[in-house]
């Protein structure tokens, strides 16, 4: 009879600690030696790991009130801004905010040396952060100015609200023109003098679960070293690519918006990162586990890095420029050996994302499984897979002349 | 010629515009990389000194006449493993591979024993693991 396996039932064995738990690494070995169905049957959870750069992420914080209150209008968090357009002492902290004394890239490649994410870690770190706030004073809100000094445990509130994270699948950067670029991806030297490339490959979430089968709106996950959830697809969320024949998208495509307690978080697993002549980000941890309900499932997970393929892109121009150009695909295995040929030219490839990290991270989340400490959550509701019709979009370029913002329409 | 210098000198002799007269009287280019100096007024300077060979003898022995004591700068650097998130960008920057990725663990390690100083991993590194360090003296 074919495994078939509910979540109700994975959960009854992870309470009684007999769930078998393995990592998306480990997986492949044991299917390897036991086979698809054979594994199936014994395997219960694969957990997922990544630790990479992920600029589109965040936090809310309500601040409590000072006395007199304040409706804050611009707030700064050790001299980076945070965006205060919403209630009177809730803000969001952006991980790619600069601060705001940075010489950006006035002085090319600046250094970006502090940012949001930064500021993140901090606060997790249970460091003290400088909050200044600024406002214009209402009758209900007469405060005009806030300086002081607070920690993580002074806020009312702290959640972490990633709108895009666990990229599924990367671009593999490289540079065609003659001077070196200084990008998002790292530097890039001219004349495709190294590749770069992220993603955690066979350990990386949505590679182990290609359609999001099990990954949906509600998923409990490991998220900076404490526990989140996923909220919703994340932004630019796009799965209907070319994909190979294990379901494996071969471009970018679905990504994950994420939220979690930051005050259940971890230094190690949120580090603010800097990236010359690009900017300030923040390296996220994130691990999901993946409920082997069947032998597909169990397939899925067993993806290898020789059966990832991830695009090659121009930084030079194609990127930047959106130029229309076909530089063939890299495979994961070779990407991470070190060295890739491109176009008959052996380039040295440069990781943007930490694969131990992502390792530690899938046998941390295997062991709380393991412990008990951990239950699977079903999907309140799924996100769009590959069946899906969604197009790719871009800012449409039309003249504003004669539109007022709004302001006259009311 | 072009040589980078850490110049340790006494309270009296930072009374001296040695700068100036390096720069006015000598006709060196001079680039400070790092200076300290303490309120007692002792301290010292490292600097990258440039000129033709004959001006830089002069400078030099003008500074050495002060008393001032010149050593050639010792510069290493520093990996900080435990700010490092092991991604491994700079294992691919390294020319002499001292800072190398194990391709089965993925991990890198830093041999100093390879490092040239050529200073490529500190533009690199995300996190800033990566230090340059100033060999200075405590005192003289």
């Amino acid at each position: 009879m074919a495994v078939q396996k509910s979540y109700e039932e994975i959960n009854e064995k992870i309470r009684k600690g007999e769930a078998v738990v393995v990592t998306a690494e480990e997986v492949i070995g044991i299917v390897a030696e036991k086979g698809y169905e054979k594994a199936a049957r014994e395997i219960d959870v694969v957990t997922t790991g990544t630790f990479g750069p992920m600029c589109s992420s965040g936090a809310f914080i309500n601040f409590g009130h000072s006395n007199p209150r304040i409706k804050m209008k611009k707030v700064w968090l050790n001299g980076v801004e945070a965006y205060s357009g919403i209630a009177a002492v809730d803000a969001y902290i952006g991980a790619a905010q600069v601060a705001e004394n940075d010489p950006e890239n006035k002085v090319f490649p600046g250094r970006f040396v502090y940012g949001g994410g930064h500021v993140i870690h901090d606060l997790v770190a249970g460091k003290e952060i400088r909050l200044e706030a600024t406002a214009y004073g209402t009758d209900c809100y007469p405060n005009r100015k806030v300086d002081t000094i607070i920690t993580l445990d002074d806020v009312n509130d702290a959640f972490l609200f990633n709108p895009r994270n666990a990229y599924q699948n990367y671009n593999c950067a490289i540079n065609l023109g003659d001077r070196t670029l200084y990008t998002y991806m790292g530097i890039l030297k001219p004349h495709v003098g190294n590749a770069s490339y992220g993603t955690a490959g066979q350990l990386s979430p949505l590679l182990n679960d290609p359609y999001y089968r099990t990954i949906g709106i509600g998923t409990r996950i490991f998220l900076g070293g404490g526990i989140g959830y996923v909220a919703w697809n994340g932004t630019q969320h796009h799965p209907n690519v070319l994909r190979g024949d294990n379901g494996v998208p071969m471009a970018t495509a679905g990504t994950l918006s994420l939220i979690g307690d930051l005050k259940g978080m971890d230094p190690d697993w949120l580090v603010g990162l800097s990236y010359i002549g690009y900017g300030a980000t923040m390296a996220v941890g994130v691990g999901i586990p993946i409920p082997i309900l069947d032998e597909e499932m169990l397939r899925y997970t067993a993806v290898k890095d020789e059966d990832i393929f991830c695009p090659i892109v121009d930084y030079n121009e194609q990127y930047p420029y959106s130029k229309p150009m076909d530089l063939g695909l890299a495979n994961f295995k070779e990407l991470k050996s070190g060295r890739v040929t491109i176009n008959g030219k052996s380039v040295v490839t440069t990781p943007q994302s930490s694969y131990p990290r992502a390792r530690k991270i899938a046998e941390i989340l295997k062991q709380w499984i393991m412990k008990g400490e951990f239950e699977l959550t079903q999907p309140v509701a799924a996100i769009p897979s590959a069946d899906a019709d969604i197009v790719f979009k871009s800012i449409p370029d039309r003249n504003p002349n004669g539109l007022t913002n709004g302001r006259n329409k009311r | 010629m072009k040589n980078k210098l850490v110049c340790y000198f006494s309270a009296a002799q930072s009374e001296q515009p040695i700068i100036y007269r390096l720069i006015k009287n000598y006709d060196l280019v001079i680039n400070i990389l790092k200076a300290d100096i303490n309120p007692q007024k002792e301290g010292y300077l490292v600097v990258e000194l440039e000129g033709d060979k004959e001006s830089y003898e002069a400078g030099t022995r003008f500074m050495a006449s002060l008393g001032v004591i010149m050593e050639p700068l010792s510069e290493s650097i520093v990996w900080n493993e435990k700010t490092c998130i092991q991604c491994g960008a700079c294992a691919s920057f390294c020319p002499t591979e001292a800072l190398e990725m194990d391709r089965e663990s993925m991990e890198v390690s830093f041999h100093n024993d390879r490092c040239v100083v050529c200073g490529m991993c500190l533009e690199c590194c995300p996190t800033r693991a990566i230090n340059l360090h100033f060999e200075i003296k405590e005192a003289v």
